[in-house]
Order: structure tokens, then sequence, then C-alpha cells
């Protein structure tokens, strides 16, 4: 196995006017790992996924994917690495034109490698991976549930059958036991497709089943990193606070009187 | 010299703010134009942005149309009569419908309906992620979303404005045969005499120059909108503001480059 982590980031730093959201982020995750990061509302947690996603150019520092800068590479370079990327949004972003079977076809309807009937048949399958049945196909995204919009995101993520896989908030605004539904599917399908995976979450239940990996992000840095497992018994007083919910601690909050 | 300085300052922030948007949209408009020749191409998504267009826009367009035209035969009519010139009636509907008022109202009426719609799907799927999301897909969003729209736009307003310039037309004949006592072919006569080949060419180049500047409008203000709904709603309104004025300032440019001797 080679020793180059999937995916490489060093001294990653974004701000956006005076305010810094990434402050030197440095990470490595190996092929197969899955990663969750923590960290409180503005850490900068969605921005280092879409600085690695390509959407949010950093101000500074590197992004190796499979031993290659991403960031140095052209449109056409970074849409084949994002062919090998699958990422599930917050509020799952489904396309509301489309329709549910032609959302987890995107992909591969964008590849032009399958006809729509062939394309169609396996979102059919696909959604069947996540628990929904062949009459969801023919729905509108807003004919659905938030659980089931996720699933159908999840769908989307996995259709083609990506390398990595990015979770941003996979179980906000959903009751618990939907959460723990939506996180066993993240599991499964990680574990199915061998897949390297980065998920960020302010859900702690979450977070210990997704992840094999988690770190924290304050202030634009990675101040704790450790098994996933660990994180409620971190010993850290920072990751301590915030998984706890602490008030008092050493992150303190900034409120206007 | 402070008093000074403070009114430059005053007099370029506007200046280079203003500079920065006009080279922003080009810039907009050079991509997504530059998508229209390169590989792939959204048809399926052309057929629709072309039906939304032409085909749902076809009833406001022809009421606006007739109603136009009936009220220019109207107004001719009566204006002329004072210094004995009715008979020119039916040249001056003409030519002002074909023209004037087929390309800009239809385009203004397009502005409202198409452009507004643009800005708000667009608008919303960026606030919504769905562009990134289309990014994540390795899907551009320029190619995906802009350039179907844009060719959408220029090709539908001048199918639009033909059948703008013909029921113009008709409103005035109604208007002159059944009200002002014209017969049906002196009216029918003196309407195809007036009506040139560089009339009918100017309308529909005006045409798909607003057509384009609507799609233009609606896809750049809805791509770069953010803040959430009133981000949504502000774009909406200068999609429209902008298209319209785009539109009025462009019909004068064209008309100049037509008409001026």
């Amino acid at each position: 196995m080679s020793d180059t982590p999937k995916i490489r980031v060093r001294g990653l730093c974004k701000a956006f006017g005076p305010k810094t959201v990434l402050d030197g982020v440095d990470l490595d995750l190996p092929a197969g790992h899955s990663l969750v990061v923590i960290g409180g509302s503005g850490s900068g947690k969605s921005v280092l996924i879409k600085c690695i996603l390509g959407l949010i150019q950093p101000d500074a520092g590197t992004i190796e994917i499979d031993g290659v800068d991403v960031l140095s590479l052209d449109r056409a370079g970074r849409e084949d690495v994002n062919r090998r990327i699958g990422m599930l949004f917050q509020n799952a972003a489904l396309f509301d034109s489309l329709k549910v079977w032609e959302n987890v076809a995107f992909g591969l309807l964008a590849m032009r490698t399958l006809s729509r009937r062939a394309a169609r048949d396996r979102a059919v399958e696909i959604l069947a991976q996540v628990g929904l049945g062949p009459e969801v196909a023919m729905l509108a995204p807003s004919e659905l549930s938030g659980g089931m919009q996720k699933r159908v995101g999840l769908a989307r993520a996995i259709a083609a059958q990506p390398e990595i896989l990015f979770f941003d908030e996979p179980t906000t605004g959903l009751d618990p036991i939907m959460g723990a539904v939506i996180d066993g599917l993240i599991v499964d399908c990680v574990k199915k497709l061998g897949s390297t995976a980065i998920a960020i979450t302010h859900d702690m239940a979450s977070a210990t089943r997704i992840g094999d990996q988690a770190c924290m992000l304050f202030q634009g840095r990675i101040v704790w990193t450790g098994p996933a497992s660990s994180l409620l018994e971190s010993g850290n007083p920072m990751v301590d606070q915030f998984t706890h919910g602490r008030r008092e601690g050493p992150i303190t909050m900034q409120l206007r009187a | 010299m402070t008093f000074l300085l403070d009114l430059l300052a005053a007099i370029g922030r506007p200046v280079l703010a203003a500079t920065a948007s006009v080279g922003s949209v080009a810039i907009f408009a050079v991509t997504g134009l530059s998508h229209l020749v390169r590989p792939p191409f959204y048809w399926r998504l052309f057929g629709r942005a072309f039906i939304d267009f032409a085909y749902f826009s076809l009833p406001v367009v022809a009421l606006t149309a007739i109603f136009s035209g009936m009220v220019i035969a109207l107004q001719s009519y009566t204006g002329f009569s004072r210094f004995a010139a009715a008979g020119a009636t039916a040249s001056v509907v003409v030519l002002s419908v074909v023209r004037e008022l087929g390309p800009v109202l239809a385009g203004l009426m397009v502005a409202g309906r198409v452009g507004a719609a643009m800005a708000a799907e667009l608008g919303t799927m960026r606030v919504t992620d769905q562009i990134d999301a289309l990014q994540t897909l390795s899907t551009n969003p320029m190619k995906y979303l802009v350039a179907p729209r844009l060719l959408a736009g220029t090709i539908a307003l001048p199918l639009l404005v033909l059948v703008a310039d013909v029921l113009g037309v008709l409103g005035g004949f109604v208007v002159g045969t059944l009200k002002l006592d014209f017969g049906a072919d002196a009216y029918l006569r003196s309407t195809l005499d007036f009506l040139k080949t560089e009339d009918v060419v100017s309308s529909l180049v005006k045409a798909a120059v607003f057509g384009f500047i609507v799609a233009l409008m609606g896809c750049y203000h809805g791509y770069r909108s953010k803040g959430g709904a009133q981000g949504v709603g502000a774009a909406t309104t200068a999609a429209v503001v902008s298209a319209s004025i785009l539109i009025l300032s462009f019909d004068y440019v064209l008309t100049e480059l037509f008409f001026a001797r």
C-alpha cells in the first residue's frame, strides 16, 4: 500500500475580508479512512471541505489528492478529480427542477456513458441501497421529507462509486432515529465502496458512529486529532467542553450584550 | 486640498464600481457564449428554456402587441386629423410597431416574465448550494445553466417579435377599419407600401439583442446572488431593472445603426 495519503492538506489559509476562517490547517487522511471534523459554528469546517472540493479558492496552502496538487489543476483536470468525489450537502442540495431519479443519476448522465433508460434503472438500484423504493424515483424533491431528501442526496453522492466522500452535517435537522438511520447508511456505503470519507458535524452521536478518526477545528486551526471513539473522553479541555456542551471552559463565545 | 481629494474619491468610487460591474458582466457573457461552441451542449435544457421564453410568453406579448397597435392607430388618427394627415395612420402604425414597439415591448414584457424567473431560479440554486452541487458532479454551471438560456433567449425573442409585429399591425387594422372607417383594402395597401425589408430585419435584430440581454441579466444576477431569500429577491429586481435599461439603451444604439442617415 502506498504511503501517500489519499488527502493531504498543508498550511491551508482562507480569510473573508478581515475574518480569518482557516489559519494554516494541516491534515493527512489515509485511503479508506473516515475522518470527522468537529468545531463550533463559523469555525471553518464547511470552508475546509469546500476548499478541498474546489468550490472555494484558498489564500495559501496546498491540497493534494493521491499526491496530486489539485489547486494547480485547470478546470478540466479539476472536473476529472471531482468525478472521483461524492458530496452530501447539509440541505441535500437536490436539483428541484429534476425528478429524484435524475438527481441520483446526474453524475452518470453527465459522463454520457449510459442511456437515460439505463441511468434510470441504475438510479432505482441506488435508491434501494439507501432504503427508498422505486416509487420515489419519479417524484420531485419537493415532495420528499427532510430524511428522504438526505437519503436521495446520499444516493446521488455514491452513484458514481466515488473514491472520496464528503458529508456536510449529514444529520442536521433530522430526528434522532432518522439521524441514526442516515449514519448507518453512510457507514454502510463508505465500507461497501471502500471510500475515504470526511464528515463535518455538530452531532456527537453521529460523529462517533461515522468516523474512525476525529479532529477539532478552532479559530481556523486543528487543535486536536484522535480516534473518533475517544471524542467524549479526549482529555483535551477544548474538545471536552465542546463535546459535552459546557458553557465554561477555554472556548469563550463572543456574545453581544 | 482635502476637500478636493474627498470630492475626487466620491466621484471615483461609483465610477470604479460601475466599471467593475461592466467588466464582470462582460466576462460572464463571454464565458457563457464560449460554452456554446464547446461541447457538450445541453439541448434538453435549451429546449426547456426556449419553450419558457417563446411559448409561455406568447399570451402576454400577444396581448401587449394587439393593444399597442390599437392605441397607436387611435392616437395617430386623432393627432394627424388636426392637420389633415389622417391617411397616414396605417403607415405610422406599421412603422411604429415593427421598428420600435414590437421589439421593445416584447423585450420589456419578457424581461419581467422570463428574466425575473431566471434570476429567481438561479438565485435559489445558488443560495441552496445547488450550483455548488453541480460543480461537485463535474458539471460546469456556466455550460449547464447559462449557455442554453443565452441561446434560447437570442433565438426565441425574434420569433415572439415576429408574432408581435403581425398582431400589432392587426390591432391597428381592426381599429382602423371598424372604428375609424378606413377601407380594409386601402389600409392593407398603405401598410404594405410603407413596410420595407430593413424594417423587419431591424425588428428581428433588435429582438435577438434584447433576448440575449434578458437572458444575460437574468443569469448574471441569479448566478451571483447571495444572502438567502432577500438576496434572491434583490437579484430578481436587479435582473428586470438592468435588462429594461439595457433594452432601452440598445434600442437607441441599434436604431442609430439602422436608420440614422
